[in-house]
C-alpha cells in the first residue's frame, strides 16, 4: 500500500488538458468477494486527471469544489450504468448526489476490466452485478481516507467521526468539513484494504430512483457522442463494401470518385474502397461515384431460404450433438395413447440497427501516439487493434470512450473488426490529418455480423391427462463463440430449462457460413426463449392446461420464476378475468443473464392482418434493484426494442447471397405507434442485483405469439410475424 | 452561395449545393446536437425547424433553403421548449440518447400546433421518429406533462 509518483501513459486519458502536477498512484486491492482471484488482486493504479482532483484509487476522484467524479469503467449507451456505479460509490461514500460526477474511464484490461470477463467491456447484463461490490469498495475506501484525514486533522479518533450527505463532522468537538478541503490530504493517507460495506438496510441511495445523470446532456443536443467530434483538420472517410460476404475487390476505378469537389483521396484496404473527403458529403458522394467489381469466389452465395432448408435437413443428422438429455426420449414419444406434436421453428439474421452507426475518430499527436475517440465497448480490443494495424504500442494507444448512440451488442466484438476497419482506413490515409470513419446506416444494415440464423425442430408428447411426457429439440445454427462443440450461447434459455419434464433433449448442430454473426440484445435468448415458451405453450394448450397454472406446475417450487409469473398474472388479473372483446393474452416467462422476467402480452388483429400489441405487463426480479427507474424504462426498451424484431425484422439474403435490406424503410424498426402501454412490476429482493439490459427481451416475442396464436389458431412458426411490412409492402 | 439564417443568425454556405442540410449544420456550422441515422428521412434523428415546420434535414438540399430560417437544437427556445425537455428531464426520457433531439425537435414542433395532443395526435406526429432504444411510452407520457404545464 505504497504512494509512487508516476502516472502510466497508456491509462492517460488526452480528451482533458491535464497532468500539470505529478499524478498519484495509490496501490490497493479492490476485489469483491466471489471474484477475488489472485490476479485480480493487484495493484490498481490511479491518476490525477486534472489539476487538483485528487484520486482515492482508479475509482474515485474529489475535487477541491467537493465534486466526487466516479471513474465509469462500463460504456454508457442508455442502460444507465453511469448511474448506477455513480450511485454504488456515492452510497458508500455518504456523499451527496449533487456533488457526484461521471467519466468514461480510460482503456485498461486491467485495471478497469469486467469481473465477469477478465477484460475491459460492457456486455451480458453484467454492469451493475459485477461492479456491485467493486464500486462500493471504491465508495467505502474513499470515505474511510477522508475519515482518516479528518481525524488526524482534528487530533480526534477516527470512531468519532461522521459522514452525511457530503459533510464530514465531529459532533464533541463541533468541527465539521466538507470532502474538498480534506482531499488533497485524504489522497495520501493509508488505503484500508477491507473498508467496511453498509448493511443494506442503511442504503441511503440504492433502491431509491434516482436522476440519470446523462439526461440533461441528452435533452438540450450538448450530449457528445463519436459522430460529434470535430478536430482540426479532420476528414472523413466512408468505405465501400461488398454486397457479398465473404467478396474481395476485384478491381475498381476512382476517377469519377476523384472529380467529385472535397474528395482528397481514395483508397484500397482489406475491408473495401476508402474514400476520403474534406467534409461528410464529399465522402459519401465520392463513394457513390466508386466502379467496383468484386470476387465473389469466397462468398456466400447462397440465399437465406436456401440456408433454412439446408439447417432443416441437418437437425436430424449425426452432426447434432447433445447440449441436454433427461429420461428416455425416444421411448417415450413413440408410446402408445400419446399425442405428439411438431414444430419446424425459423429465426432470421438480425441487425441491431443501433441509432449511431458504427464510428470512430483516429487522430496522430506529435509524439506519434494515436487518440482513438469511440463507443468502445471493449476498449481493451479496440486499442489492439489500432496498435496492431497501425504499428504504434499499445502504450502510446489512447481509446477514449465517448456515449454511443446505443449498441445492443453491436459494438462488442473479440479482435474488434469494426476497428480494424476504422484503423486500416486510418493507416491508409497516411496518418497526418485525424481520421472520422464513419458507416452509413446502409453499411450498418447490410454489414453482417448479425444475429445469427437458427432453426428449432421440437417434437413433443401429450399423454391422456394432457401432461407432456416428452420433449425433443434440435437446435441448428452459426456458434457465436466458433465452437465446435456445444456453444452454450446457441443453446442457453433451452438446454437449461427450468421446466419438469422428465423426458426432455436438446441437440445442438454447429454450422459454417461465411456470413459474419454476434451476439445481439440476449444473444441465444433471442430465439431459445421464443421456441421454449411457443412450444410449450402449445402443449399446454393442447392439453387442456391453463398457460399460468400450467407453466407453475412444471416449475420448481420456490423458483424465481415462479414469482414473476405470480406475479405478472396478478397484475393483467389473469386469473378469472378475460381480455378485452377481441383481444387475447399470452404469457411468457424467461430467465437470462441471471434475471428472471414474466411478461403477458394483450393483442388483436391489426387493419392490416398483423397483431396489434396493445398493453404488456412485466414483472422482474433482478435482485436488490439499485434503481427501479432504471430498470423500469429497461424492461420498456427491451420490450419495444424485442417487439420490433419479432413483428417486422429480418436481413435476408436473396437469391445469389446478397443481402437485400437496406435501410430502415425495409428493416423496419417500431415505431410509437405500435408502442405497447407498458406496466413493470419490480420484486423486492435481497439477493444480489443482476443485469436488467437483456432480460426484458427474450419474453415479448413468446408472448406476443401465444396471444396470436389463441386468437387466430395459428402457430408462429417463422420470425418475423409480418413478413410483408418487414418487405416494405 | 446560399443564404439563410440558422438560430437567429445571418449564414452562407458556398460549398457544393446538392449538400443536405444536415451535414451544413453538422460539418460547416459544427452544430451537432442535430443528428444523422439513415440519410432518407425514414427515422428523424435529422429534425430540424424550417420556417417553423418539422424537415428532415438529411434530405433537404441546402440550396433550397435561400432565405429560410432553420432552427436545430442548439437554438430552441419558447414555452413549448421549456415545457418538453423539463418534461423529458423529469421522468429520464432518453436511454442512449442519440434520436432525443430529434424526438424533441418533432414534440415541440406538435405541441406549437396542437397544446392538448391526444395519444393519437402524437402518434401521427411522432411517428417518424425512430427510437431504437424504444423510449416511446416515456416520449408520449413527457408531450402529456409538457401539454399539462403549459395549460398550467
Amino acid at each position: 500500500m505504497g504512494i509512487h509518483d508516476l502516472t502510466p501513459a497508456s491509462i492517460r486519458p488526452s480528451r482533458r488538458a491535464f497532468l500539470t502536477g505529478a499524478g498519484l498512484v495509490i496501490g490497493m486491492t479492490l476485489a469483491p468477494k466471489g471474484f477475488a482471484r489472485a490476479e485480480d488482486l493487484g495493484a490498481i493504479q490511479a491518476d490525477v486527471q486534472n489539476e487538483a482532483a485528487a484520486a482515492f484509487n482508479a475509482f474515485v476522484r474529489i475535487a477541491p469544489d467537493s465534486t466526487v467524479t466516479v471513474l465509469s469503467k462500463h460504456i454508457e449507451f442508455g442502460q444507465g450504468p453511469y448511474t448506477g456505479l455513480t450511485t454504488l460509490v456515492a452510497e458508500e461514500l455518504d456523499a451527496d448526489w449533487s456533488q457526484m460526477r461521471v467519466e468514461a474511464a480510460p482503456a485498461d484490461d486491467d485495471i478497469y476490466k469486467n469481473l465477469a470477463f477478465g477484460l475491459q467491456g460492457t456486455g451480458g447484463s453484467t454492469a451493475i452485478a459485477n461492479s456491485y461490490e467493486q464500486m462500493r469498495k471504491a465508495g467505502a475506501t474513499a470515505r474511510a481516507m477522508l475519515v482518516a484525514a479528518a481525524a488526524d486533522e482534528w487530533g480526534v479518533p477516527s470512531e468519532e467521526i461522521a459522514v452525511s450527505n457530503g459533510t464530514i463532522s465531529h459532533k464533541a468537538s463541533g468541527k465539521s468539513s466538507d470532502f474538498g478541503s480534506l482531499a488533497s490530504k485524504a489522497a495520501t493517507m493509508d488505503v484500508p484494504s477491507e473498508p467496511a460495506l453498509k448493511d443494506p438496510k442503511n442504503f441511503v441511495l440504492i433502491g431509491k430512483d434516482r436522476p440519470k445523470l446523462d439526461t440533461p446532456a441528452k435533452v438540450d443536443g450538448t450530449a457528445i457522442f463519436t459522430l460529434d467530434i470535430q478536430l482540426d483538420g479532420m476528414l472523413v472517410a466512408v468505405v465501400a463494401h461488398p454486397e457479398h460476404f465473404g467478396a474481395t475487390v476485384a478491381r475498381f476505378d476512382d476517377t469519377r470518385a476523384r472529380q467529385v469537389p472535397g474528395v482528397v483521396d481514395v483508397k484500397q484496404i482489406p475491408q473495401g474502397i476508402a474514400v476520403y473527403g474534406e467534409n461528410t458529403f464529399a465522402a459519401l458522394k465520392g463513394r457513390s461515384m466508386l466502379d467496383v467489381e468484386w470476387d465473389l469466389s469466397q462468398a456466400e452465395t447462397r440465399s437465406s431460404e436456401e440456408i433454412f432448408e439446408d439447417y432443416i435437413a441437418r437437425a436430424k443428422s449425426d452432426e447434432a450433438i447433445e447440449a441436454a438429455n433427461q429420461g428416455d426420449v425416444a421411448a417415450n414419444l413413440n408410446q402408445d395413447g400419446l399425442r405428439t406434436i411438431e414444430a419446424t421453428m425459423r429465426f432470421p439474421f438480425l441487425a441491431h440497427a443501433p441509432m449511431e452507426p458504427l464510428d470512430a475518430v483516429l487522430v496522430r499527436r506529435e509524439d506519434g501516439s494515436i487518440d482513438c475517440y469511440n463507443g468502445a465497448q471493449f476498449p481493451g480490443q479496440d486499442k489492439a487493434a489500432i496498435s496492431d494495424v497501425c504499428g504504434v504500442d499499445p502504450a502510446n494507444v489512447r481509446v477514449n470512450t465517448q456515449y454511443a448512440g446505443g449498441s445492443f451488442g453491436r459494438r462488442a466484438q473479440f479482435g474488434s473488426p469494426y476497428m480494424r476497419e476504422a484503423a486500416e482506413v486510418f493507416k491508409a490515409s497516411g496518418m497526418t490529418r485525424p481520421v472520422k470513419h464513419m458507416w452509413t446506416r446502409e453499411d450498418d444494415i447490410r454489414g453482417g455480423f448479425y444475429r445469427p440464423i437458427y432453426v428449432h425442430t421440437l417434437k413433443g408428447a401429450l399423454d391422456a391427462e394432457g401432461n407432456i411426457v416428452a420433449w425433443d429439440q434440435a437446435i441448428v445454427g452459426q456458434s457465436i463463440m466458433n465452437k465446435d462443440d456445444i456453444d452454450s450461447t446457441s443453446v442457453e434459455g433451452a438446454s437449461d430449462s427450468p421446466y419438469q419434464i422428465e423426458n426432455r433433449r436438446v441437440m445442438s448442430v454447429n454450422t459454417g457460413l461465411p456470413v459474419p454473426i454476434l451476439w445481439w440484445r440476449s444473444v441465444g435468448h433471442t430465439h431459445t426463449a421464443f421456441a421454449v415458451e411457443t412450444f410449450l405453450d402449445q402443449l399446454l394448450e393442447e392439453g387442456g392446461k391453463d398457460p399460468v397454472e400450467g407453466r407453475l406446475a412444471l416449475l420448481p417450487k420456490g423458483s424465481r420464476e415462479r414469482g414473476v409469473l405470480v406475479k405478472v398474472a396478478e397484475m393483467a388479473g389473469f386469473k378469472g378475468g378475460t381480455p378485452p372483446e377481441g383481444r387475447a393474452w399470452g404469457v411468457a416467462v424467461h430467465k437470462s443473464f441471471s434475471t428472471y422476467v414474466a411478461e403477458i402480452a394483450e393483442v388483436s388483429i391489426g387493419e392490416d392482418g398483423g397483431p396489434t400489441v396493445h398493453r404488456v405487463w412485466c414483472a422482474v426480479d433482478c435482485g436488490v434493484a439499485v434503481n427501479p427507474n432504471i430498470i423500469k424504462a429497461q424492461m420498456e426498451g427491451g420490450i419495444g426494442y424485442g417487439l420490433g424484431a419479432i413483428l417486422y425484422d429480418e436481413i435476408a439474403l436473396g437469391e445469389g447471397g446478397g443481402v437485400v435490406q437496406s435501410n430502415f424503410h425495409d428493416y423496419r424498426s417500431l415505431r410509437i405507434s405500435e408502442m405497447p402501454e407498458v406496466q413493470v412490476a419490480v420484486i423486492a429482493s435481497s439477493q444480489p442485483p443482476t443485469g436488467v439490459g437483456e432480460p426484458g427481451v427474450p419474453p415479448i416475442g413468446p408472448a406476443v405469439a401465444n396471444a396470436w396464436r389463441r386468437l387466430t389458431g395459428q402457430a408462429v412458426e417463422r420470425l418475423p410475424i409480418v413478413p410483408a411490412r418487414s418487405a416494405g409492402a | 452561395m446560399v443564404s439563410f439564417t440558422l438560430n437567429g443568425q445571418e449564414r452562407s454556405f458556398d460549398g457544393d449545393p446538392d449538400t443536405p442540410l444536415l451535414w451544413v449544420i453538422r460539418d460547416a456550422e459544427k452544430l451537432t446536437g442535430t443528428k444523422y441515422g439513415c440519410g432518407i428521412a425514414q427515422c428523424g434523428a435529422c429534425t430540424v425547424h424550417v420556417d417553423g415546420m418539422t424537415r428532415r434535414s438529411c434530405i433537404t438540399p441546402v440550396s433550397t433553403l435561400e432565405g429560410s430560417s432553420v432552427t436545430t437544437i442548439e437554438g430552441l427556445e419558447g414555452p413549448e421548449a421549456k415545457a418538453v425537455q423539463a418534461a423529458w428531464t423529469a421522468i429520464d426520457v432518453p436511454q442512449c440518447g442519440y434520436c432525443q433531439s430529434g424526438q424533441i425537435m418533432s414534440a415541440v414542433s406538435l405541441l406549437q400546433m396542437n397544446p392538448t395532443p391526444s395519444d393519437a395526435d402524437i402518434d401521427g406526429a411522432m411517428a417518424g421518429n425512430i427510437c431504437r432504444c424504444a423510449t416511446y411510452q416515456r416520449i408520449r407520457q413527457a408531450i402529456h406533462d409538457a401539454s399539462d404545464t403549459m395549460e398550467g
